[in-house]
Parts: C-alpha cells; structure tokens; sequence
C-alpha cells in the first residue's frame, strides 16, 4: 500500500509553527534566566518533533538542519552543557533559519542553503567547543561491514538457533509464539524445546518464561534462501531479553559446526559470519524506500499550498451546534403555525419571531466568535524582538504583557501586526533612554515596555507604554513650526501637540536609526489602523513615559455606519470617518484654480466631493442650500462629501463586493439593509482619489 | 472483529499519518495526544497494540509504558515505541519500562504496517 504523505504535511507545517513558538519563548525564557526545569524539556521536545515529522514527511533539509539543534539542546538538556547566552543566541538565530526552511517547505520552493549551512556550521563551532565527547549517534555504526571479511564460501543451506528467553521477557509483551510463526514463515522450521528450566509446578509462576529452544531453520525452494538479517529482525527487540545464536547450517559439516559452538554461545548475535546475500538484499531493500520517498516527494510538489485555516476550540463549535438546533426547533415551530395560521395565533407569531430574532443575534455572535483568537498570536513575537533589539541597542528592557487572552478578530489581528511592531521598535529606540541617562534620573536601569489588551465596548484596546523620557512637546512644536505644519501663533493644546507624531512626513529622530526610522513614520500607523475601522492615540508625561493606546474594531465583518440618502441611492459612511455633518452656507464656498471647490470651515479650506457625480445618479437638488455636508477624514486629508440627507445610523454586515462581483474604487463594500435593498459602503480614501480624477461637468447653481 | 490499536504522539501530523494509515489497512485506531490521554483511554477498554511515541508534554512515553504495564489488562499487550532516538539508551530505558519494541521515525507508512502486522500477525 502506498499512501501520499503530502496530505499531512500542511498540519506537519502549522505544528511545527507551533513548535518554532515554543523554541522561541523558551529559548527567550532561558535566556533571561525565568526558565524552569520543564522549559529545556519542552524547547527540546519542540526540536525533536519538528525533527521527527520532517524525516517522516521526507523534508530532509529541515531533519539534518534540526537534528543539529537537537543535539545540542540535548545536551542542554541533560545538564551535560551549560546554557550560554552564545548557544541560546545561536539556537535562536537557528530558529529564524528553520522558519525560513519551513516556508519554503509551504511554497514548495527550494531553501536558500546558504544561510541554512551557515547557521548549522555555528550550531557545530558551539557543539565542538565542548569538553564532552560528541553524542554517539550509533545508527550508523551499527551496521558496519567489519564482517564483511569473514565471509563463508559457501552459502549456507539454513540456519540453527539456539534460543533461550529471559524468565522476564514476556513482561515486555514479546509473544515467543508470534516470534516462531515469523521465522516458520521465512522456511522449513523444526524445532526442539528444552523443558529442563521448568520448575515444580507449585513453583511455577505462569507470568514467566522458562523454556528454551533449539530451532532448524532449512531454505525452502519457494521462499527462497533465508538471509540472517531477516531473523535477526525478529529477535530485534529481545536481544537483551534472551541469549541467542544464529548459525549457519551446513548440512555435510553439520557435525563439524556443532562443536565450535559451544564456544559462540557465550557471544550474542553481532559476532557470527553475515553471508554476503544479506548484504545484497539490504541494499536492494533500501533502493525501494528510496524510490517510495521520492514519488511522495514529486507528489508532493503538485499541491499547492491551500489558504489559511483557524484552529477553532471544541467549545465553539459545540456551542454553535447547539444554537443551530435551538433556530431549527424556531423555525420548524414557525412553519408548522405558517400552516394553519389564523388570527388568534398572531401573539405567538410575534413570539415565535421575536425568538428566531434571537436566536439568529445568537448565531451571528457565535459565528463571529469562530473568527477571534487570543492577541497572544500577535504578542508572541515581541519578546524576541525586545530581546534582540535592546542587545543590539544596549539597553536593558524588560517586557511585560497583559491581557493576552483578550480575543480579535484574525484578520484584524493580521493586519495590526505590522503597526504594533513599529510602535514597540520606536518604544525601545525612542521611548526608553539609555542606560546611563536612565541612571542620572535617578530611574532603574532596565527600562520597561508594557503591551496591554482589553475589551472595551464592542473595541478591544492595545496600550503600548515604556516608562521612558516621554515625547519632548517643546521640540515636537518646534518641528512642527519649523516645517510649517502650525504657525507660531497658535496656541496648542499638550493633547494637540503630542498629535503632532503622526502628521504625515513628521519624524522627531535626529538620527534615523535603523530600528525605528524605516522610512515609515506615525502617520502610516495611524494611516493603518484607520483603514481597520480603528484609532491610536498617544499620552505622555515627561520623564515617566509614554502610552500609545490603540483602539480597533473586534471585527471587519461588521461595521458602524451612518446611512446617507443620494437622490433614490442609498450610502453608507463609516461612522469612524466621520468627522461632522453639517448644513452649507453657500458663502463659504470658493473654487481653486476654477476646477476644485473647496470649502470654509473655520479656519480650513476641505474640498468638496459630489457624490452623485462619482457616482452619476440623479439628485434630489442641485441647490446647493438643499444639500447637507459630511465632513469625513480618509489619507491624511479631509473632505466634504454633498448628500441630500442623512438617515440612520446602524450597524451593517459587510459583504465583499470583490467576491460578488468586482472590485470597485471608492467602495468598499455593500451591504443589505432591512428592507431588503443593497446599499454600497463606501471607502473614504478610494473616494476621495477618484473624485479627484473626475472633472467636473455640472455645477451646483449658487443661490 | 478487526484488531484495535491506541495510537500516541504529541504530533497532530504523525497522529494522523499513522492512524491513516493503519485504518486504511483495516485496524480500529483510537487517538491520544499524549500520555496521560492515553493512559485514561486505556483504562476504559482493553486494545492488541499500543503505538506510543516517547517525548511528550505531560507524561512521556517511557512513563505511559510503565504505568500500562501496572494495568492487569495491558501485562502482556504489545507496546512499541516511536522513537527517533537511534542510540540504545532510550531504547534500553523503554524495554525497562516493558516496551516490547520499537518503530524508528522516520518510518514511512509501508515499513509502519510491516511492524504492526508482524506483532498483530
């Protein structure tokens, strides 16, 4: 039988994500010295597996590369080394290498081996520093050919065994009687028992062995010659439970063989001839298997890699099912009452409706629940990254982490990631001061990072926090006026200015360093976390910290929008862009350069958006004092967008247009309203780039 | 009545591997992620074979070994090992225990069910 082993391998590849996990936090655990006796166990446990699962699954880059890490963590392991910062540093560095192996392994792509051999020589230089004698690894060596010089003549016409079983050994639930149907079936077995060892029978205790035999073992025409490999496989496992000698049977000089051996019994199997037959049909053997993996190795290439999966807990499901069953009891209730409905029936229609209303809220929650995962998965990164990065920068920071149970939804979770990582990379090189400025304020040396999530509302809240120098508001003002993004005059709230950092284009940093000034700046977060229907904000207090508090929708299936009205067209706003809604005084509109209108608000000038030209349908009113303005914010800018009326606000159910229909600018998506009709979302960025693009054809009529 | 074996490894992807394998050549296979699982398993019913790997999160398949035996149900039921540890010190450690043999990983189906009919017949 032959099975395609390609199917496990992508839950191989998601447990070994898992794995690589372990190896990481344990190795940070380990190296901060908070690790417990079970850590090592598991970081090697960890390795072992990935180890195992790759030889299995045929990935054979990744089995040498952590068979290397497994020695060495062994070693570890068993006290026989010292955990040093240089091993755990190397070993972390290998888990990079081995993600590395194991992505390539998911796309089917061959890995970079420069960087895989690189790593495992350091993993080597570490390994040979040692004292200690290097592990045997007896695999190998077990068969070796030493004997391949004492070979016989003349094969063999069958074999005699001598076999006496420990009283033990079958305790170990080694069946002598499975043992002898085994050898009969490889030829013509004849066997003696030797009853000499039983005792009395009030002696006797059942659970023990106390025969012996001597067995005949001839070639058979039909099965062929009889090689000893083969019944040396069968004693295999009670070697060390029996005393056994194989020996070639001769029939002439059966005689002559018998007195030498008296003097192999004392010997165990390893020490007697190996006819060269055995070696041949070793080799042969080994051939299959090879040609075995490579097929599952071919078949492996074709399928590609599938999309994502979540891991959903028992509980969730169950409690799905079980909603399930309480809507189809609902809904069997309805239609049974639907068949003989009269009016008097019409209280517990609104009943019967009101409970499927509950029910289908109920679901909905549960469905959704599937989607959360624990912030953990994104946490889990950090404190590698701290580890690395304050080594790197010389600092000492500890990081703590709170409320990693709190759960999110994957995809938004996905995509916080990124502007997560650069918030604590500007923590650590910005936020927490070095060493010794840390000392002179009378502050500890180690600085602390504190990544905190909790649910709020329907929101979950993320506060990054350093008890570093806090933001300097005077050099921020100064920045600012200097490049013209407020005048001098203007008396600016701390709140105000401490919002600075995420003006577009706004960098503090004198010197860009290559931890934090990526060329990616605040407003990119923000820019980021805006697109996910969320916000983050920054708090500070001089010489005791700064807080960055990320506030982000539990999910992107669902969305608060204000619904707006377009001549018979229905919109939806997203109610976070929204900045106000008000109605226009004509007065405060001019045109730049003839084309573009703009209009005063306050003190700014934001253009104005006509959406039933982008999107060409009919007005109620082209005069302009009939219309309302929505003030919306989206890239950095703000925008006016012409409606005819407000409606209500309400949360919608997000429907991809993409997958529906097409991918359009300026929507994000659609939904259906309680009414039944589709109305689209609209996507605030999108919409404001093509509103650009359009010349305007029509005018409002001014008065 | 076709032969049943528990099956144990912390290894979703081996778990699989195996018990596909083995239901595919028609055994009954019940699943544990590890020792301990499996251990509660077995106290409720009896199986032919018992398929454990030895490093595992909880209690090792050394330990899950020793305490089968300590069952009168599981005296003299065959135990074998998945191993990757090619020295003779784990497998010694095992046999101790009263493993009654071993399977070395990386093994591929073919040489799996090779194994377990040799002990099942």
């Amino acid at each position: 039988m032959t099975i395609d082993l390609s199917q496990f391998k992508q839950t191989f590849l998601e447990e070994s994500d898992e794995g690589l996990d372990v190896l990481e936090s344990g190795l940070l655990a380990l190296d901060s010295g908070t690790a417990d006796d079970e850590v090592i166990h598991a970081v090697f446990r960890a390795a072992h597996s990935i180890k195992g699962g790759a030889g299995t699954f045929s990935l054979n880059e990744i089995a040498s590369f952590t068979h290397v890490m497994e020695t060495l963590l062994d070693e570890m392991r068993d006290g026989r080394r010292e955990i040093s910062k240089e091993a755990v540093n190397t070993l972390l560095n290998s888990v990079d290498v081995l993600r590395e192996l194991l992505d390539a392994a998911r796309d089917d792509v061959p890995p970079e081996m420069a960087r895989v051999n690189e790593a495992q020589r350091q993993l080597e230089n570490v390994l040979s520093q040692s004292d200690e004698a290097p592990s045997q690894n007896i695999a190998g060596s077990e068969n070796s050919s030493d004997e391949m010089g004492q070979q016989e003549k003349n094969a063999p016409s069958g074999w005699i065994l001598k076999f006496h079983p420990h009283e033990h050994m079958l305790r170990t639930g080694n069946d002598t009687v499975r043992m002898f149907k085994e050898l009969a079936s490889l030829g013509d077995m004849d066997m003696v028992a030797d009853l000499s060892g039983l005792p009395e029978f009030e002696h006797m205790d059942p659970e023990l062995s106390y025969l012996s035999w001597e067995i005949t073992l001839k070639n058979n025409p039909e099965k062929g010659e009889i090689n000893k490999a083969a019944i040396q496989e069968i004693f295999e496992w009670v070697e060390d439970d029996c005393d056994l000698t194989i020996d070639p049977l001769y029939e002439e000089a059966a005689e002559i063989e018998k007195s030498d051996d008296e003097e192999i019994v004392a010997d165990s199997v390893e020490a007697s001839a190996e006819p060269e037959q055995a070696e041949v049909n070793t080799v042969a053997q080994d051939d299959t298997v090879t040609a075995i993996a490579d097929k599952s190795a071919q078949k492996k290439k074709k399928s590609s890699s599938e999309g994502g999966s979540i891991r959903v807990g028992t509980d969730k499901v169950d409690t799905l099912i079980n909603m399930v069953g309480e809507l189809v009891i609902t809904q069997s209730m309805l239609s049974q009452m639907g068949e003989e409905f009269s009016m008097d029936k019409l209280e517990d229609l609104r009943e019967g409706l009101a409970q499927l209303e509950r029910n289908t809220r109920e679901l909905q929650e549960s469905v959704m629940r599937i989607r959360m995962l624990p912030i953990s998965f994104s946490f889990q990164r950090f404190p590698r990254l701290v580890h690395d990065l304050s080594q790197k920068m010389n600092k000492k920071i500890e990081l703590k982490m709170s409320g990693e149970q709190t759960e999110l939804d994957k995809t938004v979770m996905e995509k916080i990631g990124d502007p997560l990582v650069h918030l604590v990379r500007n923590s650590l090189d910005h936020g927490i001061e070095e060493t010794d400025v840390r000392v002179a304020a009378g502050k500890s040396e180690t600085g602390t990072i504190q990544l905190n999530a909790y649910h709020q509302g329907g929101f979950i809240i993320i506060e990054i926090s350093d008890d570093g120098a806090g933001l300097p508001k005077e050099k921020l003002l100064q920045k600012a006026i200097d490049k013209g993004l407020v005048s001098a005059q203007e008396n600016l709230t701390d709140e105000k200015i401490y919002d600075l950092i995420f003006h577009p284009g706004f960098s503090t940093a004198d010197q860009v360093s290559d931890i934090s000034g990526r060329g990616v700046g605040m407003d990119v977060v923000r820019k980021n976390i805006k697109e996910l229907g969320g916000n983050v904000d920054v708090s500070t207090e001089p010489g005791k910290g700064t807080t960055f508090t990320i506030r982000l929708p539990l999910t992107l299936a669902i969305l608060d929008g204000q619904l707006v009205r377009v001549g018979d067209e229905t919109y939806i706003i997203p109610l976070v862009s929204i900045i106000e809604s008000l109605e226009i005084e004509t007065d405060n509109i001019n045109s730049i350069a003839g084309t573009t209108e703009v209009y005063k608000m306050r003190d700014e000038y934001i253009p104005l958006v006509r959406l039933y030209e982008v999107f060409d349908v009919q007005p109620d009113s082209l005069r302009l004092q009939d219309c309302l303005l929505v003030v919306v914010e989206g890239d950095g800018g703000k925008a006016g967008i012409l409606v005819d009326d407000l409606l209500s606000q309400q949360q919608v159910v997000i429907k991809s247009l993409e997958t529906n229909y097409k991918r359009i600018k300026g929507i994000s998506g659609a939904t259906i309203l309680g009414d039944g009709t589709v109305a689209l979302i609209l996507d605030m960025p999108g919409l404001l780039s093509l509103a650009k693009e359009i010349e305007p054809v029509k005018h409002y009529a001014n008065g | 009545m076709s032969k049943s074996i528990l099956a144990v490894d912390d290894s979703t992807s081996m778990r699989q591997m195996v018990a596909f394998t083995l239901k595919g050549a028609g055994y009954q296979v019940e699943e544990a992620a590890d020792g301990q699982q499996a251990l509660d398993i077995a106290k409720t019913r009896g199986f032919d074979l018992v398929l454990s790997d030895v490093n595992m999160p909880v209690m090792d398949g050394i330990q899950l070994i020793r305490s089968l035996r300590a069952l009168p149900t599981y005296k003299f039921t065959p135990i074998l090992m998945l191993t990757t540890e090619a020295g003779t010190e784990k497998k010694m450690e095992g046999k101790n225990a009263g493993a009654t043999g071993w399977i070395v990983k990386p093994f591929n189906p073919d040489q799996l069910l090779n194994t377990v009919k040799r002990v099942l017949g």
